[in-house]
């Protein structure tokens, strides 16, 4: 079971010979009530699909950039629900953008598999991206999620053997997210070269989109990475520019600037 | 008793807890240490090693000691101290590094990283790294180095570099997001030396076999010493490391109460403590399915103990499955009861204890008061509190106020 509008929006990129482009900010950030509006500042730039994280106390595969947004939603009192709520607002202003939920696990576990794709799917949401979930423990998740009409993306890197990347994609829906480098999220000078071999080994595997993320900051390197990717995922650079404005105002302004210009970039294979 | 001790199965599970809850970027890392593990564990060239490190470089066996005086203050029940403090680095730490240092070096990789709370986990990996000529970088919360300042420059010594961790609590706990985070980035030449039975599978499994040489000397000895088995063993509890190596061979022996003390802290009534299987829920930190102190998002709370070993919100998840099979008991010491059993020991041995471990021995003195004087207790002394006396000097107030000023600064 898949979801049907992020399918569609993906197939839409592609039918206009593209990428696509996502767009990630954690929910809380800069503040509980603003982050709709900063992820609504994603969707007028021009991304196709927005993937919104729940701020979790240790997030082990986030750089310094993530890690200090996480600390600012929590501290300003980020609740599980305020995230749902977040992607309420912003799935009932923009019916037709995908938004995914990008969470660590203990959160969801916590909340209740079931409740929490209950309630995702009630908010509008398409689906989870759950990175530090294996294939090998979400069974009960991939249920739930199928039954309420979520993708599930899985992530594969590059220390990804063929073997398993077969069994990660056969489980996987929605998309396939690549990370580009060995490491965590946060921009790079550059790309790394292991992307490209990355998506061709996945590809080998799987019809599934598949969609590079960790690293890519400017429209240069979006266009590089869409001339093999199915999608480019860009997330700390939208959180620096909030982090770097002298007013949230001024910062959602800053990301919508940033996405307009990865959106070209995208349309440059 | 065997369906207790087979644990884990081969998905890394103690019953409902353990597992293996890790990104896919070090999924084929950690498949190569439980694959290199198991081909380690068929080889005799391997234990032999092994073997001889531990004898020739730790020290082992260690010395169980009667402490007679001490004793008096426990209801008269005779207490016997395994003495992890005695082994070279100063804890019970060496044992699992020592082991995993040769794994490292079997996978033909040449950098250690590690996390540390009080730092001798620490420093027993900066001595392997120094011992088998390998890089090293430590992990340590920003409130631990200034705690344990004293390890900071051991290890320093040794020639690793210490990285003081300034995310989160800047305590154990973001020392590990920290050093995953490390091997996620440089997984191909580096070997993240876990120091505790948590984390994904086989790292429970593993760190435990590399303790359980406590708790088979330590049976031994006492049924050497005494003609009989021990009424209760009792450990100190924070990942639970030495719990785990001195409890596992005693598992099979029902007469005997296995028994960890987890830091209380202020006490498990305020906010302010460490008992993480006294008052946490299941859910998943760092890797596994253990108990954690996290609040109904699943958000880790902060833990707090005077005791930066033991200032972890989680737990290994064998302790977890122990607690829940009732095999194994765990109790809260809180630090003002942990800080008198220092200086009882002290005082009464000539034994100066880690802060860890004198948790443990909180809880020997109350649980002999409970058995009455015909009662054996076994406690597992993992370390020497040299690395405390900044913190018991404060404490208690042992220094003339120009020293005081000299030592300043920390917590």
């Amino acid at each position: 079971m898949t979801n049907a509008l992020l399918d569609q929006t993906l197939a839409a990129a592609k039918a206009e010979n593209r990428a696509a482009l996502i767009g990630y900010l954690p929910a809380g950030f800069p503040t509980v009530a603003g982050a709709a509006q900063a992820v609504q500042a994603l969707i007028d730039g021009g991304a196709d699909v927005v993937e919104i994280g729940l701020p979790h106390s240790d997030p082990v595969l986030d750089g310094a950039t993530i890690q200090t947004a996480d600390d600012i939603a929590l501290r300003g009192g980020v609740r599980t629900k305020d995230v749902l709520e977040t992607i309420r607002t912003v799935t009932a202003a923009n019916p037709t953008v995908p938004v995914l939920c990008m969470t660590y696990w203990n959160p969801v576990d916590r909340y209740g598999q079931a409740r929490f794709a209950a309630d995702l799917a009630a908010a509008g949401g398409a689906g989870c991206i759950l990175p530090d979930l294996p294939v090998e423990e979400a069974d009960e998740w991939l249920a739930a999620a199928a039954e309420q009409g979520l993708a599930t993306v899985f992530v594969v890197a590059p220390s990804s053997r063929d073997e398993r990347l077969a069994v990660i994609t056969a489980k996987g829906t929605g998309f396939v997210y690549a990370a580009a480098v060995m490491g965590v999220t946060g921009t790079r000078a550059q790309v790394g070269d292991m992307a490209e071999d990355l998506v061709a080994r996945t590809r080998a595997t799987t019809e599934l989109p598949v969609c590079v993320g960790l690293g890519v900051s400017n429209a240069v390197q979006a266009a590089e990475v869409a001339a093999f990717a199915d999608g480019v995922i860009v997330g700390s650079a939208f959180v620096q520019r909030i982090l770097d404005a002298s007013s949230p105002e001024a910062g959602y302004a800053a990301v919508r600037e940033l996405t307009a210009e990865l959106a070209q970039g995208v349309r440059k294979r | 008793m065997s369906d207790v001790t087979s644990v884990p199965d081969a998905r890394g599970y103690f019953g409902a807890y353990g597992g293996r809850f890790i990104p896919e970027a070090l999924v084929a890392a950690v498949e190569q240490v439980a694959d290199e593990y198991e081909k380690a564990k068929a080889d005799p060239a391997f234990a032999a090693e092994l073997n001889t490190l531990l004898k020739d470089y730790t020290g082992r066996p260690s010395p169980l000691t009667d402490v007679h005086r001490f004793s008096a203050e426990a209801g008269g029940a005779r207490i016997l101290l395994k003495r992890e403090d005695l082994n070279h680095t100063g804890s019970h730490k060496i044992n699992n590094v020592l082991g995993q240092a040769l794994l490292t070096r079997r996978m033909g990789k040449t950098r250690l990283i590690a996390e540390t709370g009080a730092g001798q986990h620490g420093v027993a990996t900066a001595t392997a790294a120094a011992l088998f000529g390998m890089d090293c970088t430590i992990y340590m919360g920003e409130v631990d180095t200034q705690r344990q300042a004293l390890n900071v420059a051991r290890m320093r010594m040794l020639g690793a570099e210490v990285v003081p961790v300034k995310s989160g609590s800047r305590t154990l706990k973001d020392a590990i997001n920290e050093a995953f985070r490390d091997w996620v980035a440089n997984v191909d030449s580096t070997h993240y030396l876990f120091g505790t039975v948590a984390g994904p599978h086989p790292f429970p499994m593993m760190v435990r076999d590399f303790h359980r040489v406590i708790g088979q000397e330590a049976r031994a000895q006492v049924l050497d010493r005494t003609g009989k088995l021990p009424d209760a063993v009792v450990a100190c509890v924070g990942g639970g490391s030495n719990a785990m190596g001195v409890f596992y061979d005693f598992i099979p022996d029902a007469g005997v109460r296995l028994i960890g003390i987890e830091a209380a802290g202020e006490g498990v009534e305020t906010p302010k403590h460490a008992a993480t299987l006294t008052k946490g829920d299941p859910g998943v930190l760092h890797g596994s399915r253990t108990y954690v102190l996290q609040d109904e998002d699943g958000q880790t709370i902060e833990s707090h103990s005077i005791s930066a070993g033991l200032d972890y919100p989680g737990v290994g998840p064998e302790h977890a499955f122990l607690k829940d099979s009732g095999r194994a008991e765990y109790r809260p010491c809180t630090d003002a009861d942990a800080m008198e059993a220092l200086r009882l020991l002290s005082r009464t041995e000539g034994i100066i204890p880690a802060i860890e471990s004198s948790h443990a021995l909180a809880g020997a003195l109350k649980l002999g008061r409970e058995l009455g004087p015909d009662a054996v207790i076994l406690v597992n002394l993992s370390g020497r509190g040299d690395k405390d006396m900044h913190t018991a000097a404060q404490y208690f107030g042992l220094l003339d106020d120009s020293a005081a000023d000299a030592a300043g600064g920390a917590k």
